[in-house]
């Protein structure tokens, strides 16, 4: 089965992946507050978030499955590849610490993400444009979300200005993978299909900034990033994250409710 | 009213007149009092080789109620004698603006606040300016509590006149 996979490796799939990858695994983290959000509010407004998330996954693995053919389906996409399959980045996997790391990580990515899909929606490819166009409306819910939680946290009280600037400092040596190209991405930018999320990066910092300073936070000014997700080289977490994904269908193959 | 219908939806204009009846008692389980014809998710219905083709679009990518709405549409068909396939299509993406009147009606009464424009939506969920009206009593007087609801496409308000909570439905467009 793996091996089928690999044969069906193309530039198209691989860019599909990078994208829902990430959508799939910031899913699974947010899934993880369900009945235990800081508040119940909160609680299921992230799982609410999630759940937009992996609908999203959904349209984009059922594409990818249909590209590959055979047996894949969504499912198989989702539930069956191995760790260095999966094409997301590494601030997605980064685990719930606290509330601020949670809004901080998803601030991060749903800004990236909003301006990922303004691009998107221009794709040449029919599919990829209008499941865009579709999950442009959600994000901006979103992106509004937690930018309201990074003024709360950041304009509150003192520990909550300390624990969001933490997680924002923390968080930030992830931003800069979001920038990078791999060889899947360039080769779709060349037909018109893919986004260059190389042109994303100066207005995705200059819209982090903006909010930051309106929260009165710092922006971090650490130089040094770290990589990987991108590549499927993935940090210690997501081994964790794959062993709770998978554990039905490992456990219990092919098995459907 | 048919006509108001057809000018909300233009998806109408792909829908067999013939089916129309059977897709209308067809509704959505979490507001089992809107049917998919007034929600407008049905974006054309048509026989073809005695089989019917309905073509459905989600309200939001992750609600889990559309795989039952595609359930319940062959269901409903086959009551009939009908065979019926439904096919999930994601453009054009659905928007609110698609709910039609009777729609609009059937959520208020049902204790759901319909949706706003886009501009007014932003304002309310900004907790800028009170324009969410109460389905309960009526009163403009009401506060967000959250931005999602019980469901991801609703925001929860609560009324400061009669103490209700209530669900909102958010502007998708
Ligand atoms: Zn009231």
């Amino acid at each position: 089965m793996r091996e089928k996979y690999r044969n069906m490796n193309n530039n198209l799939v691989q860019y599909i992946f990078s994208i829902a990858d990430n959508s799939l695994i910031l899913g699974q983290r947010l899934g993880e507050l369900c009945g235990h959000g800081p508040s119940l509010e909160t609680d299921i407004a992230m799982t609410n978030i999630s759940l937009d998330l992996f609908g999203q996954v959904r349209s984009y693995y059922q594409y990818a499955a249909k590209l590959i053919g055979n047996d894949e389906t969504e499912d198989t996409i989702a539930f069956l590849r191995k760790e260095r399959d999966y094409k997301n980045v590494l601030l997605v996997e980064q685990p719930n610490r606290d509330f601020a790391y949670s809004i901080a990580r998803q601030f991060l990515f749903d800004l990236y993400h909003l301006l990922l899909l303004e691009e998107l929606q221009n794709s040449s490819d029919a599919t990829l444009s209008a499941i865009a166009k579709k999950s442009i409306k959600e994000v901006s819910y979103h992106t509004r979300f937690s930018s309201d939680w990074i003024r709360r946290l950041g304009d509150g009280t003192d520990e909550s200005h300390n624990r969001i600037q933490t997680a924002l400092n923390d968080l930030w040596v992830f931003t800069d993978e979001l920038f990078h190209q791999t060889d899947a991405e360039k080769a779709m930018v060349s037909e018109g299909i893919g986004v260059d999320v190389t042109q994303l990066k100066e207005a995705f910092y200059k819209r982090v900034n903006t909010i930051l300073e309106e929260s009165t936070l710092q922006t971090p000014t650490i130089e040094y990033f770290q990589k990987g997700g991108k590549q499927g080289i993935h940090s210690e977490h997501m081994g964790y994250i794959l062993t709770e994904l998978q554990y039905m269908q490992r456990t219990y193959p092919n098995m459907t409710w | 009213m048919l006509f108001a219908v057809k000018k909300m939806t233009e998806q109408i204009q792909h829908i067999d007149p013939k089916l129309f009846e059977i897709l209308e008692t067809v509704s959505d389980p979490e507001i089992p009092v809107l049917s998919i014809m007034e929600m407008g998710v049905v974006r054309s219905a048509k026989i073809q080789n005695g089989i019917v083709n309905v073509q459905i679009t989600p309200t939001y990518s992750g609600c889990p109620a559309m795989d039952v709405i595609g359930d319940d549409i062959i269901k409903a068909f086959q009551e009939k004698g009908l065979e019926a396939k439904v096919e999930l299509i994601l453009s054009p993406a659905w928007t609110t603006d698609w709910i039609t009147p009777k729609g609009r009606l059937a959520l208020e009464k049902y204790g759901i606040a319909s949706p706003l424009n886009e501009t007014a939506d932003k304002e309310a969920l900004l907790g800028n300016k009170k324009l969410v009206k109460c389905p309960q009593c009526g009163s403009f007087n009401t506060k967000l509590v959250s931005q999602f609801g019980s469901t991801a496409c609703k925001a929860f308000f609560q009324c400061e006149d009669c103490l209700e909570p209530f669900d909102y439905f958010k502007c998708l467009k």
